[in-house]
C-alpha cells in the first residue's frame, strides 16, 4: 500500500470534512485550511476501524444527478403529504411493506434507507438481519407492488450504479 | 422586491411547518405520525433556510451556514426516524394496521 493510500484511506471523506470545517467557520483563511486539513487527515484514520468495507464512487456525475432527483422528489412529495394531512382522515391507507433488497453492501443500503425516509410518504424502519429485506412504513399505500417497483427503479437502481455493487 | 421574495419563502416555510404539526395532531397512530417530522418539516425548513440565505447574502456577506444545516438535517432526520420506528415496533405500539413481527424480540 502506498504512502498516499495509507495517509488518505478515504479521500472523498477527507475532502468533505475539510469543506464542512471551512463552511462551519465561514472562512478561507490559511489557519483554518491548515486546521481543517489536520482534522480531515486524523478523523478518517481514527475511525478506520468502524468502516466495514470500502466503497468507490463509480459515477460521480450520476451521484450529482441522483441528489438533484431526490431534492426534487422531496419537494413534490412534501406537497403530496401536506395534501394527505389536510384531507379527510379516511383517505389514508397506511401499511408496512417488506421491500426486497438487491444489494448487500451496508453503506449502499444505508443510503437507500435514508433516501426512502427523506422522500415523503415512506419511512424505512428496519433491515432484516440477513440484509435481504427492508421494512418500510408507507403513509398512503394503494398498491404494495407499485411502491416497491417505484423505489426499485427510481432509487435503488441509481444507487447500485453509483457505487457499482 | 427582495423583501417580498424573502417574505414569500418565510410564509411558505412556516406554512409547511404548520402542516407538519397538524399532521402530528390528526394522524391516527404513532407510525403515521412519524412521517411528520421527517417530511413536511423538511420542506418547511428548506424554505426558511433559503429565506435566511437570501437575507444575509443581500447584506454583503455570503452566508453558507444554511447549506450545512441542510446537510446535517438530511443526515440526522432519517436516523432519528429509523430509531423511533424501531423502538416503537419493539414495544409493539398500537397501529391502525397489522404490525409485522419484530426480529429483535425473538428469544
Amino acid at each position: 500500500m502506498s504512502i498516499v493510500k495509507r495517509l488518505l484511506p478515504h479521500p472523498i471523506f477527507s475532502l468533505v470534512l475539510l469543506m464542512v470545517w471551512l463552511l462551519l467557520n465561514n472562512t478561507l483563511s490559511a489557519g483554518h485550511i491548515l486546521l481543517g486539513s489536520i482534522i480531515a487527515l486524523v478523523l478518517p484514520w481514527a475511525t478506520a476501524g468502524f468502516w466495514a468495507d470500502r466503497l468507490h464512487l463509480h459515477k460521480p456525475g450520476l451521484a450529482l444527478r441522483f441528489l438533484l432527483l431526490v431534492l426534487w422528489d422531496i419537494t413534490v412529495a412534501n406537497i403530496q403529504v401536506a395534501k394527505l394531512i389536510l384531507s379527510p382522515r379516511s383517505k389514508l391507507r397506511p401499511a408496512f411493506v417488506h421491500y426486497p433488497l438487491d444489494m448487500d453492501n451496508d453503506f449502499a443500503i444505508t443510503v437507500l434507507a435514508a433516501t426512502i425516509s427523506l422522500t415523503p410518504g415512506t419511512v424505512s424502519i428496519d433491515v432484516s438481519s440477513d440484509h435481504r429485506t427492508l421494512l418500510v412504513h408507507g403513509l398512503d399505500v394503494g398498491d404494495e407492488a407499485a411502491l416497491i417497483a417505484e423505489i426499485k427503479s427510481r432509487y435503488e437502481a441509481p444507487i447500485k450504479e453509483i457505487f457499482g455493487c | 422586491m427582495l423583501d417580498i421574495i424573502i417574505s414569500i419563502f418565510l410564509i411558505l416555510g412556516a406554512g409547511f411547518a404548520l402542516v407538519g404539526s397538524i399532521g402530528l395532531l390528526r394522524l391516527p397512530d404513532f407510525y403515521t405520525r412519524l412521517h411528520g417530522p421527517t417530511k413536511a418539516t423538511t420542506l418547511g425548513l428548506g424554505a426558511l433556510l433559503i429565506a435566511s440565505m437570501i437575507y444575509f447574502s443581500s447584506r454583503g456577506e455570503v452566508s453558507l451556514h444554511e447549506l450545512l444545516v441542510t446537510l446535517f438535517l438530511f443526515m440526522t432526520a432519517p436516523v432519528s426516524a429509523h430509531l423511533l420506528a424501531k423502538a416503537a415496533l419493539h414495544l409493539r405500539i398500537r397501529s391502525e394496521v397489522d404490525l409485522p413481527k419484530d426480529e429483535q424480540s425473538k428469544p
